[in-house]
């Protein structure tokens, strides 16, 4: 039952029992919709952006364990940090948990979210796990389109 | 004639598989069958030995795929207690059934104003092709509630049912609930209006004895997939005398008695439905899957699954944390519930793990995930080769997802 424990690291679970920054933050003024039909999950992601950086990141929504607690813990890695940086963290993160990705991610740099590697194992989860992540990135460009990851 | 469900497994070649090195417990026969292998070698006996284009050729090959395919199409009207082979065509899918249905009934018969009249328990097949057809034509579709615990409320159906209705879409047995709808009592709600019903009748025919005269209604659809027999080849049965009036569906070959630019006429029944070359092997396969249920016996098959919904429905109710979205008194072998701690997601990938394969999402019903409130559930669905032994592994498994999210 390795492969199990390693899908859902207490991390995941922690997370998924407790999102943090679950809500509309104050200072977000951008917000994207996401959802995966088959599952059933849905997402807000809220965001605020100041001089190219981060601010402020929340969310709401229901989904998985896996699509929660990535979200939750993708606020974390994203709050304070460079657009660009979002944009690179979200380049490693998907490259982590696509098994069909070439190079080896550098999990140095991905710090908690390696918690999500063992999602690579399971190809029918790779859409929860970046659901909060394509969402983020719709709400970051402004599209006002829902995101789908179907 | 006793039925032996351990035998019947041995005619299931896929059963003999293990998944992520654990026995297959398939539980999700309810989105689509396992094959036989008398289908499965059907199928191949047709590629093997008399493989042509039917109704074409007058060379030996092409009447034998001919003769097989009329064969199987005898088949299915018997096996539907239909009058007559000519009032069954043959599609993709009960999803292409009912399009058909919309398409070449409904643009006849709907106009502005009228209405369409269909449940809340109905799969997207018998909502969408619908909805499209009121969008057309400025129909409305009108929505038959039901309580709590998934079963149609009657009284409000038959409220419902105004000089505008041109046609009552009710699914036999509710793929998401289990349901099992009173089709005899709905048809003749219907026509003391008269109004025309049209069954969906995909989650009945693989567990129950269906006959479409005593059910009284006018159409009825199904998929040869959920009946263990090739995926690619569905039913529509309709009344002779409604399918005659109707206009074709696709334009084509085979569905043609002569074409000119100027004028094109069309062949009678069946064939006026069935344009271009159809799943020849697919169909003599169905053919082959109604053969083998027959054999077993339908009736055995029931009380087979009776006595398995019971015993998981007793198991399961025991399950703390646990919610079952679904509790008709006439149901099938069909159980959809939800956890308190894990999402149903979660519980299909805990479960496959398990080597145990149950459909999790919204089962392409989410007009019934909204009436009770759920996003998604988890659904394990029986057919005639499964055993309390895979009841007593679904529960096993998840007992494994209460150990990881409790």
């Amino acid at each position: 039952m390795s492969e199990l424990r390693e899908l859902y690291q207490s991390v995941i679970l922690d997370h998924n029992k407790r999102p943090r920054n679950f809500g509309e933050p104050a200072g977000a003024k951008r917000s994207a919709d996401g959802d995966n039909p088959l599952c059933g999950d849905k997402i807000t992601v809220y965001v605020g952006v100041e001089d190219g950086i981060v601010t402020d990141v929340g969310f709401v929504g229901e989904g998985c364990a896996i699509s929660t607690a990535s979200a939750s813990l993708m606020t974390e890695a994203v709050k304070g940090r460079r657009l660009e940086d979002v944009e690179r963290i979200f380049e490693e993160f998907h490259a982590l948990v696509t098994s069909s990705s070439q190079s080896e991610p550098e999990l140095e740099s991905l710090g908690k979210l390696q918690v999500f590697a063992g999602v690579r194992e399971f190809p029918m989860r790779v859409k929860c796990a970046t659901l909060g992540w394509h969402t983020l990135r719709a709400a970051l460009e402004g599209s006002g389109q829902t995101v789908s990851t179907e | 004639m006793t039925f032996d469900p351990e035998r019947a497994r041995r005619d299931f070649p896929i059963l003999a598989r293990e998944v992520h090195g654990k026995p297959l417990v398939f539980l999700d026969s309810a989105a689509s069958a396992q094959k036989p292998e008398c289908v499965i070698e059907a199928v191949s006996e047709v590629y093997r030995s008399c493989y042509a284009n039917i109704e074409r050729g007058v060379y030996e090959l092409s009447l034998r795929a001919t003769e097989a395919v009329d064969a199987a199409r005898r088949k299915v009207a018997h096996f539907l207690g239909a009058r007559e082979s000519r009032e069954v065509i043959f599609v993709r899918n009960a999803t292409e059934a009912i399009n058909l249905v919309a398409w070449t009934w409904g643009r006849r018969h709907v106009g502005e104003g009228d209405e369409i009249l269909v449940t809340h328990m109905e799969h997207h097949a018998n909502i969408v092709p619908w909805q499209m057809l009121c969008e057309q034509t400025g129909a409305h579709l009108r929505v038959a509630p039901i309580d709590d615990r998934g079963q149609l409320l009657l009284d409000e159906l038959e409220k419902l049912i105004t000089p505008r209705t041109k046609l009552v879409a009710v699914t036999h047995v509710s793929n998401a609930l289990g349901t099992i709808n009173p089709i005899e009592e709905i048809v003749r709600l219907a026509r003391e209006h008269g109004v025309p019903v049209l069954v969906d009748g995909a989650q009945a025919v693989p567990h129950q004895r269906v006959n479409v005269g005593a059910l009284g209604c006018d159409f009825y659809a199904f998929s040869g997939h959920k009946l263990f027999g090739p995926s690619g080849v569905g039913v529509l049965w309709g009344r002779a005398e409604l399918l005659e009036a109707m206009p074709p569906f696709m334009g084509g070959g085979s569905m043609i008695r002569s074409v000119s630019f100027e004028k094109t006429t069309y062949q009678s029944i069946p064939h006026k439905f069935e344009a271009g070359t159809p799943d020849i092997a697919g169909i003599v396969g169905l053919g082959a899957a109604i053969d083998y249920v027959t054999g077993l016996g339908l009736d055995a098959i029931a009380a087979h699954e009776r006595d398995l919904l019971a015993h998981a429905t007793s198991a399961l109710e025991a399950i703390p944390g646990l919610r079952l979205i679904g509790t008709a008194e006439r149901k099938a072998a069909v159980i959809s519930f939800v956890l308190e701690d894990a999402h149903p997601h979660d519980i299909g990938t805990i479960l496959d793990l398990e080597g145990i394969a149950v459909r999790t999402g919204h089962h392409c019903a989410q007009p019934v995930m909204d009436r009770f409130g759920v996003p998604a559930t988890a659904r394990a669905s029986f057919a005639l080769y499964n055993t309390r032994a895979d009841v007593e592994a679904l529960v096993a498994g998840l007992g494994r997802v209460h150990e990881v999210f409790a």
